[in-house]
């Protein structure tokens, strides 16, 4: 069976509710600079660490491509596929901005992916604690970091 | 809106008590064209409305009784009415609970076909 897990455990009930009702296999929470808040589905940490750091780099640029057509940041994107679709939606909460990657299959459509993610950020803006001050992050300690947000994501 | 697609909706939103019309993209539950009232939640009807077809689809090529042609689903407060059109739109349509269900479907099948 697959889990849900959260690095922050604020997010934990809002992700659990959206994955039950949208029919997501794959869900990765987390901020436009590619740090893990929670996953669902996922079983290894490298496939976590690709799969955030590609949806960043792709969020990234499609804001890139809409600053440079003089517009606001694309909202969502969805890539169908034959069997699977790519679903990337980016919304703002009192903890800062937050990415959420889902990936989802037959059982599930882009339609209800899209219903239940916008229920997804109403619950994680309202259970989102207030904005902490920015920690420093020194190369020292960023593997330690990194190796316990992937812990909590595990359960190890 | 395309014409066309106006026109099947508006045939279906003249019937008294009909609150709204649209064509859902089955596969995706996204909006192709709508006409709704104040109130109710297209997108959020799209998206369920196209995953109830499907899951029904399945329960009844499961049964082996072929695909559904009509899905009426009566609650307290009102009606939602699923007619599938033959290249994956779906006709929806919601409506208050005394609405004339014949009428309604005749109108929808009428759009369904017009569409395809």
């Amino acid at each position: 069976m697959t889990e849900t897990r959260a690095v922050e455990a604020w997010t934990l009930r809002p992700l659990e509710r959206f994955v039950a009702e949208s029919g997501a296999r794959l869900t990765l929470l987390m901020t436009p600079a590619g740090q893990v808040l929670a996953q669902h589905g996922f079983t290894r940490a490298v496939d976590v660490m690709s799969a955030a750091a590609l949806g960043a780099a792709i969020v990234a640029s499609t804001g890139e491509i809409a600053r440079m057509m003089d517009q606001q940041a694309f909202a969502t994107l969805n890539h169908q596929g034959v069997q699977h679709g790519i679903f990337l939606g980016a919304f703002d909460t009192p903890r800062g901005g937050l990415l959420a990657l889902v990936v989802y299959g037959p059982d599930s459509s882009a339609g209800l992916v899209q219903l239940f993610f916008e229920e997804l950020a109403q619950g994680l803006i309202a259970a989102a604690p207030a904005e902490e001050q920015p920690k420093a992050v020194l190369a020292a300690n960023f593997e330690d970091e990194l190796n316990r947000s992937l812990a909590s994501l595990f359960g190890r | 809106m395309s014409t066309a697609f106006r026109q099947a909706l508006d045939g279906i939103t003249r019937v008294r008590g009909v609150r709204g019309a649209m064509l859902v993209a089955g596969e995706d539950g996204l909006i192709v064209a709508e006409s709704l009232m104040e109130g109710v939640r297209g997108n959020a009807v799209a998206a369920l409305a196209a995953s109830l077809q499907k899951r029904f689809r399945q329960a009844m090529e499961a049964a082996a009784v072929g695909n559904p042609h009509f899905l009426h689903l009566q609650g307290g407060g009102g009606t939602l009415m699923i007619v599938p059109a033959p290249d994956g739109i779906l006709v929806v349509a919601v409506g208050t609970p005394d609405m004339n269900v014949g009428l309604v479907r005749l109108e929808m099948l009428r759009a369904a076909e017009s569409i395809s």
